[in-house]
C-alpha cells in the first residue's frame, strides 16, 4: 500500500513541475531558439536537427533502461535468467553501426555548417555591408563606425536586412562578443582582429554581452544592439556626428581606463585609424626590458 | 623577511572572515581532539606514515569528502548570489569575492574532490583486483598523496591569508597575468595545482606500472576486470596529459614571478598558446575522471545483476578508443577563437565521434541487465541516475561539438549545465557507487542501504532541478560567471529553481553524512564475515573483509575472467602453500617531502625568496636520503601467515 501512495505522490509532483514549466515557457523569451537573423536562424535549425538525430539513440536507451529494470528485477523469478550470456554479434553490430551512421550524418553537417556559418565568412546580400569595429575595454564595449565616422559605448545600432561586418579586438583581457538573438559569438583578443558577420531580419532591440570572464566589471559588460530601418539609422548617425564628443587619442585613453557599468555614450570619430592603433599597441616590438610600458 | 606577506593579508570582509574563523576553529578542534584522546602516536604510526595503499586510499577519500563540503558551500553561495542579484538587488557578495568563489569551486571540485576520490578508489581497489599485495612503488604512492594534501592546504590557505584567483578555474591569460591580476590569488592557484598535479603524475606512473607488472599469474590483459582496464587507460592519459599541465603552469609562473612573456598580450607573448596547452591537458583530464567511473559501473552492473558483463571486448575497445580520441578534441573548448572552418570542422567531427564508443558502453550495460537478476542496491540506484542524466549530458555534448551551434551556447550556462551533467552524472555518481560498493572490503561492514538510497534519490532529483534550468538560461543568453543581471530579462525565476535544486542536493549530502554515522553505529549489524557481501565476481572479494594489509595470504592464480566467480562455482579446493612475503616499512619521508614543497610554494607566492632555495634543497636531500635507505621492507614468515589465516577461518 505504502508503495502505491509513494507512486501517486511522485506522479502528482512530477505533473505539477511539468505544468509550472509549461506555464513559464509560454511567456519566456529564449533568445537562441527565437532567432532574429539569418545566422541565428541557421544555428537554431542545426540544434533542432541534431536533437532529432540523437533521439534515435536516446529514446531506446530510456525505454530499455526502465523496461529491463522492471522486468529483470530480482524479485521477478518468472523472468529469464542467463548468467553466462555475455555477447551477441548481432546486437553489438547494431549498436556500433547505428551510432556510426548517425555520427556520419552529423559529421557532414559539422563540415558544411562550419564553413557556411564561419563567423568570418561575408554574408551574401544585395545590400552593401555595414562595417563596425568593436573594441572590448575594461569593462565596456566601444563600437567604431569607420565609414560613418562615429563611435558609441555600450550601444550598437545598424540597419535591418543589411549584412553587418564586425571587426573585433580587445584593449583588455580576452572577452567574447555575443548577441544571442542574431547569432553566435567570437573572442575579442588584444593584438589581433577577429571577424563576425551577422544580419538582422527585422527591426528590434537585442541584448548583447561579453561571454568570457574579463575581470571585476565583467557582469556589467553588456550592451543593447538595435536594428532599425535604413532611414532611421542614417538620421541617427547624422545626429551622433553632430552632437557627439570627439574621440581622439586623449579621450580614448581616458575611456580605456577601467570602469564598471558605464552608461551609453556617443562620439564623433576624430581619429580614423583608432582601431588599427589599438591593435598595433600590442603588436609593436618591445621598447626596452619592460616591454609595452608606456 | 616575509616578502609580500603582511598583516593586511589576514583582513577581509565579514563573510570571508566568517569562513576564516570557521576553518581555523575546525583545525584547532581536530588538533585538540587528538591531544585529548592521546591519538597522535596512533595517527602517525597507523595512518600518516603508512605505505599501505588501502590506508592511503582511505586518507585520499577523507580529504576529498571534506573538500566536497567546501566546494559545495561555494556552489551554494554562488546559487544564492545569482538567485538574489537581479536589477536593483546586488546580492550579498562583491564581484571580486564572487569571482574568487567560482574559481575556488572549480579548482577544488576537479583537483581535490574528483581527483581525490578517483585516486582514493584506485588505491583501495586496484591492488586487490589484480591479485597483488601492493602497488609497484609504495613509497612514491605516499609522496603522491602528501603532495595532493599540500596542494589542498595551499588552496584553502588562500582563504585565510591573502586571496584566491578571480579568473575562473583555468586562469586564462592575459587576465591571469600580472598586468590584470597583480595579487597573490593566481599564484596560490598556480602552486596549489602545480604540487597536486605533480602528485597525480607520479600516481599515474605508479598505477600504470602496477597494472602492467603486478597482476597475479594468469591474469592476461584480456582477463583483467573492466575497472582495471578503465584505470589503465586513465593512467595512460595521466602520464601524457599532466606533464603538459606542469609545463604550462611553470611558464605562467615564470611570467608572473620573473617578468617573462610567454602568455602576456604584450611583448610577443601569446595567450592563445596557453589556452591550447591548458586544454591539451584539460580535455584528457575529463576522461581521466570519467573512465574509472565507467569501470565502476561495469563492475556494479555485472555484480548486482548476477551476470557476466555484456560485450567485454567491445567495452575494452571502446575504453581504448575514448582514450585515444580524448587527445584529438581539445580545440572544441575554443571554437570561438576563430580558427576557421577547416580546423573547427576537424575538431568538431572528432568530438562527435567520441559519442560512438560512449554510446556502445551504455548499450552494453543495458544488455548486461537483460535476463539478469537485478538487485536494486544503492550502487544500482546511482547507476540508474547515471544513465538517465548522462544521456542528457551526452546529447548536449554532441550539440556543443557542432561548431556552429557552439558559437551560440559557448561560455553560457548551457555549457555549465553540460559539464556538470558529465561530472556529476558521470564522475560523482560513479564514485559514490564505487564507495558504497567497496566500503565493506575496506572497513568490514556495509553502509546503511536505506539512507544510501535516500541520498542517491536526493542527488538525482536535486541535480535535475539545479541544472535543467541552467540549460534553458544558457539558451536565453545567460553567460556563466555573472554576479548580477537585469531584472527585466526574466532569468530570476530559473535561478531560484536552480538554487532549490542545490538545496535538494544538500539534503542528499546530509543523508550521506547520516548514512556514515548510522552505519558506524550499527556496524555490528552490517558486518561482513564472508569477505564477499555482494556475491562478487572479481578477486578483491576472494580475500577477507576488511582486507589484511598484505591483501592475499597466497597469491591467487587466474584462469578466466571474473576469476572469483569461477573459483566459487568450481568447488576445487587446494591445500594452501604459504610462502614468506615482504611488505614495505612505514615511512614519514613522503610527508616531509610534501611539507617542504608546500613551504617552497608558499615562499614563491609571497616572494619570501630566502625560503625558496632552503625548501628546494631540503626536498632534494630528503629524496636522496630515502633512495639510499636499503632497509625499507620487513618479512612476514610463512608460519606466521598460516597462523593468521587459521585465525581468520576460525572466526
Amino acid at each position: 500500500m505504502r508503495r502505491k501512495y509513494e507512486l501517486i505522490i511522485s506522479a502528482v509532483l512530477a505533473l505539477v513541475v511539468i505544468l509550472a514549466a509549461l506555464l513559464y515557457f509560454s511567456n519566456a523569451n529564449i533568445d537562441v531558439l527565437n532567432p532574429q537573423g539569418f545566422i541565428a536562424d541557421k544555428q537554431r535549425d542545426l540544434i533542432v536537427i541534431s536533437v532529432l538525430l540523437m533521439l534515435i539513440v536516446i529514446i531506446p536507451v530510456y525505454i530499455m533502461l526502465f523496461t529491463f529494470g522492471w522486468k529483470y528485477r530480482a524479485t521477478n523469478k518468472k523472468a529469464k535468467y542467463t548468467p553466462n550470456a555475455d555477447s551477441s554479434v548481432l546486437a553489438e553490430t547494431i549498436w556500433w553501426v547505428v551510432p556510426i551512421i548517425i555520427i556520419s550524418i552529423l559529421s557532414v553537417m559539422i563540415w558544411t555548417s562550419s564553413h557556411d556559418l564561419d563567423p568570418s565568412r561575408p554574408l551574401s546580400s544585395d545590400k552593401k555591408p555595414i562595417n563596425i569595429q568593436v573594441v572590448a575595454l575594461q569593462w565596456k564595449w566601444l563600437f567604431i563606425y569607420p565609414d560613418q565616422k562615429i563611435a558609441t559605448v555600450n550601444y550598437v545600432r545598424f540597419p535591418e536586412k543589411t549584412p553587418i561586418k564586425f571587426d573585433i579586438t580587445s584593449d583588455a583581457p580576452m572577452n567574447s562578443f555575443w548577441i544571442p538573438s542574431l547569432g553566435g559569438q567570437i573572442y575579442a583578443m588584444s593584438g589581433m582582429s577577429t571577424q563576425l558577420n551577422l544580419i538582422a531580419s527585422q527591426t528590434g532591440s537585442y541584448r548583447g554581452s561579453s561571454a568570457n570572464i574579463s575581470g571585476k566589471g565583467f557582469s556589467g559588460m553588456k550592451f543593447t544592439a538595435r536594428s532599425t530601418a535604413q532611414s532611421d539609422f542614417d538620421s541617427w548617425t547624422k545626429r551622433v556626428k553632430s552632437t557627439g564628443k570627439p574621440l581622439s587619442d586623449g579621450t580614448y585613453r581616458a575611456l580605456a581606463q577601467p570602469s564598471k557599468n558605464d552608461p551609453v555614450s556617443y562620439y564623433r570619430l576624430a581619429d580614423n585609424n583608432l582601431y588599427d592603433k589599438v591593435i598595433l599597441k600590442y603588436v609593436a616590438p618591445p621598447s626596452g626590458m619592460e616591454g609595452m610600458d608606456h | 623577511m616575509f616578502g609580500r606577506l603582511t598583516v593586511e593579508a589576514l583582513i577581509h570582509d565579514p563573510i570571508v572572515t566568517g569562513a576564516q574563523v570557521t576553518m581555523v576553529l575546525g583545525a584547532l578542534f581536530v588538533i585538540g581532539l587528538l591531544f585529548y584522546t592521546k591519538r597522535w602516536k596512533w595517527l602517525w604510526k597507523e595512518w600518516l606514515t603508512s605505505l599501505d595503499p588501502k590506508k592511503i586510499g582511505v586518507m585520499y577519500i577523507i580529504v576529498a569528502l571534506i573538500m566536497l563540503i567546501r566546494g559545495f558551500a561555494d556552489a551554494g553561495m554562488m546559487r544564492l548570489q545569482q538567485a538574489l542579484a537581479a536589477g536593483d538587488a546586488h546580492g550579498f557578495l562583491t564581484s571580486d569575492h564572487f569571482q574568487q568563489i567560482f574559481t575556488a569551486h572549480g579548482t577544488i571540485m576537479i583537483f581535490f574532490v574528483a581527483m581525490g576520490l578517483m585516486f582514493g578508489l584506485i588505491n583501495l581497489v586496484i591492488p586487490l583486483q589484480i591479485g597483488s599485495r601492493d602497488v609497484a612503488f609504495p613509497f612514491l604512492n605516499s609522496v603522491s598523496f602528501w603532495l595532493f594534501v599540500a596542494g589542498m592546504i595551499l588552496v584553502n590557505l588562500s582563504l585565510v591569508l591573502g586571496e584566491m584567483a578571480a579568473t575562473g578555474w583555468l586562469a586564462y591569460p592575459p587576465l591571469s597575468e600580472l598586468a590584470y591580476s597583480p595579487g597573490v590569488g593566481v599564484d596560490y592557484w598556480i602552486w596549489s595545482i602545480q604540487i597536486a598535479g605533480i602528485g597525480s603524475l607520479l600516481s599515474g606512473v605508479n598505477f600504470l606500472v602496477t597494472i602492467i607488472k603486478m597482476r597475479a599469474p594468469g591474469m592476461t590483459l584480456m582477463k583483467m576486470p573492466l575497472f582495471t582496464w578503465s584505470v589503465l587507460n586513465a593512467m595512460l592519459l595521466v602520464i601524457f596529459a599532466f606533464p603538459i599541465l606542469t609545463v604550462t603552469l611553470a611558464l605562467l609562473a615564470l611570467d608572473r614571478t620573473m617578468g617573462m612573456h610567454f602568455f602576456t598580450s604584450t611583448a610577443g607573448g601569446n595567450p592563445m598558446m596557453y589556452i591550447n596547452l591548458i586544454w591539451a591537458w584539460g580535455h584528457p583530464e575529463v576522461y581521466i575522471l570519467v573512465l574509472p567511473a565507467f569501470g565502476i559501473f561495469s563492475e556494479v552492473v555485472s555484480t548486482f545483476t548476477g551476470k557476466r558483463l555484456f560485450g567485454y571486448k567491445s567495452m575494452v575497445f571502446a575504453l581504448c578508443a575514448i582514450a585515444v580520441l580524448s587527445y584529438l578534441v581539445w580545440l572544441h573548448h575554443f571554437f570561438t577563437m576563430g580558427a576557421g572552418g577547416n580546423v573547427n570542422a576537424f575538431f568538431g567531427i572528432m568530438t562527435a565521434v567520441i559519442a560512438v564508443p560512449t554510446g556502445v558502453k551504455v548499450f552494453n550495460w543495458l544488455f548486461t541487465m537483460r535476463r539478469g537478476r537485478i538487485h536494486f542496491t544503492s550502487p544500482m540506484i546511482w547507476f540508474f541516475g547515471f544513465v538517465t542524466t548522462f544521456t542528457i549530458g551526452g546529447a548536449t555534448g554532441v550539440l556543443l561539438s557542432v561548431p556552429a551551434i557552439d558559437f551560440q551556447v559557448h561560455n553560457s550556462l548551457f555549457l555549465v549545465a553540460h559539464f556538470h551533467n558529465m561530472i556529476i552524472g558521470g564522475v560523482v555518481f560513479g564514485y559514490f557507487a564505487g564507495l558504497t560498493y567497496w566500503f565493506p572490503k575496506i572497513f568490514g561492514f556495509k553502509l546503511n542501504e536505506r539512507l544510501g538510497k535516500y541520498g542517491a534519490y536526493s542527488w538525482i532529483i536535486g541535480f535535475l532541478f539545479a541544472f535543467i534550468p541552467l540549460y534553458i538560461l544558457g539558451l536565453m543568453g545567460a553567460t556563466r560567471r555573472l554576479d548580477h543581471y537585469d531584472a527585466s530579462i526574466g532569468w530570476q525565476g530559473l535561478f531560484v529553481v536552480a538554487g532549490i535544486g542545490v538545496m535538494i542536493i544538500g539534503v542528499g549530502v546530509l543523508f550521506q553524512v547520516l548514512q556514515l554515522v548510522v552505519s558506524i553505529r550499527d556496524r555490528k549489524k552490517n558486518i561482513d564475515t564472508t569477505g564477499d557481501p555482494w556475491d562478487g565476481r572479481t578477486l578483491e572479494w576472494s580475500t577477507a573483509s576488511p582486507a589484511p594489509h598484505y591483501n592475499f595470504t597466497i597469491t591467487p592464480e587466474i584462469t578466466s575472467r571474473d576469476a572469483w566467480w569461477e573459483q566459487k562455482h568450481s568447488k576445487v579446493t587446494e591445500t594452501p602453500k604459504y610462502r614468506d612475503i615482504y611488505m614495505p616499512k612505514n615511512s614519514g619521508m613522503g610527508l616531509f617531502i610534501a611539507a617542504f614543497s608546500f613551504l617552497g610554494s608558499f615562499a614563491v607566492i609571497w616572494h619570501i625568496w630566502w625560503l625558496v632555495p632552503i625548501s628546494v634543497l631540503a626536498v632534494i636531500a630528503l629524496v636522496i636520503y630515502r633512495t639510499t635507505n636499503d632497509d625499507s621492507e620487513y618479512r612476514i614468515s610463512a608460519a606466521k601467515l598460516a597462523k593468521l589465516e587459521e585465525r581468520e577461518v576460525g572466526t
